[in-house]
């Protein structure tokens, strides 16, 4: 039986339980039993507080600089439910305001609900931004889950006819100035070029990546890259996030 | 060709039938290999004339090749064509006393003010009782050294090569013909990756439905050979590997040719001594030509039906981008009753989902193959729409459906609710040489550039330029 079929066997077993920790964690509950022996979570392993000076992507042009907003409570079971329909109504959901135009600043809270959430500014240690360690270090839940991610891209030119290629897990959907770039539906895992937009532009200066991931029950991350017409990344440019 | 070639037989080819190979009145025998000239095709075979085609597609008679004889090759030399065909011989005179000539042509186009041959010259022959008759030239200009090799024969005797002057097309003086092969008519020579190709036709010829006809290859480092076989035998002593033989309602494909399109696109014309569907005709066949560890395989051209559209770049298929639609169930859980009984669960129908689409235009993307109904695409040939070497132009929609795949002004790849036959909704569809399919709108709005069906990402098609060297450029079709 694979990780990812045993794990929905076993959240038919034990994952209520594990959503109504995440539901009662995010409201200030009490953590179970796992959560409380482990007395060493932290995002550092995986993060590191971003900086003021730009910053270039990886070698193979993933961005790894984000304003990561602390997980919204999305309660599912399963991930079956990530249908196009699904998603394009989770995603249009406000949950806070000026959800699709804000520009958030670090350590800027928002109230979701019951839930108060802080934006964090940081540079993933990896390729891909693990959505899950952070959650699960900021002592946050970690399944049933909506993330919001906002970077700045700084283009030296503009640049035409590029594409924004996404890998997540599970669903997300993406926007590059406010326009929308491309939905990953489905229960997904992430894999880095996965799905890719029609061709955009980058816009010389100041550009917004948003984005939204979904998960149920699942280890949340993604990768985020621009390609070039063949494929390849582009890489000079840089991102911030003020 | 062998005697047996009879005026019966050319009388055949005046009977109209049923299409199958190519469409127009594609009827010819020994075809020369197909060369292109100021953007149409042409081919030419036995006791003169030719097929000449706009598109690839259509054929029909038009082409003029003066001297008779018997199976002609066309070779383009800088900016010249230069023709190669054998009189008598092959007992078409009622001996083996044939002659090789060379003549030259600016133009293949009749209607063509420069359309004028040379005057033929012999540039080899053999005096009936040698173990050689004359018949069945083809030409090789060796990518190498810019050498011009003829060579000739039939089953009476050795398939023999000499060289010629790429300059006149006259035999080099003083040149002496070698033995390269046995048991071989129709004989071609190409080059490719370090190997010389000789291609030989063994069986029977022009016996209509019962023309044993087929084509083989050996493989040598040097033109002069020996040529072996995947076995090792030497064409000397009879060997040979398989490269076509009779299939679908054809049989007796013989006189190869190759046709390099682009890196990865080939394709090798012949005929077919008898197109069961044409009256038992000896046809013009063009089909895709694969290369398999080293060795050319005649491919098979794509038959309609529907399929499964399979990314070669990750193996997801093309679906159109809708709600996936759960089947009824889900995990059956271990406490399930062991012996209750086992029955089918129907797979998911087209009337389970179609409802819950979109009527207007969808998007397509790639995604996990689950044999759904919004992943199978029915591609048959479209009505009147022409074609191009080797196929006629396809519409692909959503089976059972009249919902179209369409290429967009901006490049992309969506589905229509209804095929109109707009250019954008017609696709082109070639074997490449690895044995998966290249497939390309015949238009994009908007865009003179020609682009082909791609992955841009796992899960997203798109078009772009194709490129042989991406699996992003490639795709199967998976009948399940």
């Amino acid at each position: 039986m694979k990780r990812k079929t045993l794990l929905l066997w076993l959240s038919y077993v034990i994952l209520a339980g594990l959503i109504f920790y995440g539901c009662s964690t995010a409201s200030g509950g009490k953590l179970d039993s796992t959560t409380k022996s482990d007395t060493t979570r932290s995002i550092a392993p995986y993060f590191t507080p971003a900086t003021k000076s730009k910053k270039a992507p990886d070698a193979e042009g993933f961005i790894q600089r984000w304003l990561l907003l602390e997980p919204i409570n999305k309660p599912n079971r399963t991930n079956t439910v990530f249908t196009d329909s699904y998603l394009r109504k989770a995603f249009d959901t406000l949950y806070f305001p000026d959800q699709f135009t804000l520009l958030p600043k670090n350590s800027e809270k928002v109230k979701v609900g019951e839930q108060e959430l802080t934006w964090h500014a940081l540079d993933s240690k990896n390729f891909n931004v693990k959505l899950f360690r952070f959650a699960y270090g900021l002592n946050k839940q970690v399944y049933g889950v909506l993330f919001w991610a906002v970077t700045i891209v700084n283009s030296p030119r503009e640049m035409k006819n590029i594409r924004m290629a996404v890998g997540s897990n599970s669903a997300s959907m993406w926007w590059l100035n406010g326009k929308e770039a491309l939905l990953l539906s489905g229960d997904r895992r992430m894999v880095m070029d996965d799905g890719l937009s029609t061709r955009l532009t980058l816009n010389k200066g100041n550009n917004i990546i948003r984005g939204a991931i979904i998960n149920g029950p699942g280890m949340s991350d993604f990768c985020v890259r621009f390609v070039d017409e063949k494929g390849a990344p582009v890489k000079d440019i840089t991102t911030s996030f003020e | 060709m062998k005697k047996i070639f009879s005026a019966s037989a050319l009388l055949l080819l005046l009977v109209t039938g049923k299409v199958l190979s190519q469409t127009g009145r594609p009827f010819i025998h020994d075809p020369s290999t197909i060369m292109e000239c100021a953007g149409r095709y042409y081919t030419f075979g036995t006791r003169g004339g030719g097929l000449i085609s706009e598109d690839g597609w259509r054929w029909d008679s038009g082409g003029v090749r003066p001297g008779g004889g018997a199976a002609p090759d066309v070779l383009k030399i800088g900016d010249r064509y230069l023709v190669v065909y054998g009189a008598t011989g092959g007992g078409l005179g009622g001996g083996h006393n044939g002659k090789i000539l060379t003549m030259w042509n600016k133009t293949l186009d009749p209607k063509s003010p420069d359309f004028k041959y040379s005057e033929a010259v012999v540039v080899a022959s053999s005096d009936g009782v040698e173990d050689n008759d004359a018949i069945d030239p083809g030409l090789l200009l060796d990518p190498n050294d810019g050498r011009l090799w003829v060579f000739y024969g039939t089953y009476f005797g050795f398939i023999r090569l000499a060289e010629l002057d790429p300059k006149t097309g006259k035999r080099v003086e003083g040149n002496k013909a070698i033995n390269i092969a046995i048991d071989c008519e129709a004989t071609d020579l190409m080059y490719k990756d370090g190997w010389y190709y000789l291609l030989g036709t063994h069986g029977t010829c022009c016996d209509g439905a019962n023309s044993t006809y087929n084509i083989v290859v050996g493989r040598s480092r040097k033109v002069t050979g020996p040529y072996l076989d995947n076995v090792g035998r030497d064409m000397l002593k009879g060997g040979g590997k398989m490269v076509l033989a009779a299939g679908g309602r054809v049989n007796g494909p013989g006189h190869f040719g190759r046709i390099v399109l682009q890196e990865g696109v080939e394709k090798m014309s012949c005929h077919y001594e008898a197109d069961l569907d044409q009256s038992g005709r000896s046809v013009l066949g063009i089909r895709p030509l694969l290369w398999k560890n080293g060795w050319p395989a005649g491919g098979d051209n794509f038959k309609e039906g529907t399929y499964e559209i399979e990314s070669e770049r990750r193996g997801y298929a093309l679906e159109l981008a809708v709600d996936f639609t759960r089947m009824p169930g889900g995990m059956r859980g271990p406490n399930r009753n062991p012996d209750e009984p086992i029955k089918p669960i129907p797979s998911q129908q087209l009337a389970d989902v179609i409802n819950n689409w979109p009527t207007g235009n969808i998007g397509v993307r790639i995604g996990d193959y689950m044999f759904r109904p919004h992943q199978k695409w029915t591609i048959t040939a479209a009505p009147d729409a022409g074609g191009y070497l080797g196929g006629p132009y396809f519409k692909i929609v959503i089976a059972g459906t009249d919902r179209a795949l369409a290429a967009t002004a901006d490049a992309e790849v969506i589905t229509v609710p209804a095929f109109t036959g707009a250019p954008e909704q017609l696709w082109r569809i070639d074997q490449l040489t690895d044995g998966t399919y290249r497939i390309m709108p015949k238009i994009v709005p908007n865009s003179k550039d020609p682009l082909a069906l791609i992955s841009s990402g796992d899960s997203t098609p798109t078009l772009a330029p194709f490129d042989m060297g991406s699996d992003n450029s490639k795709w199967n079709f998976k009948a399940h």
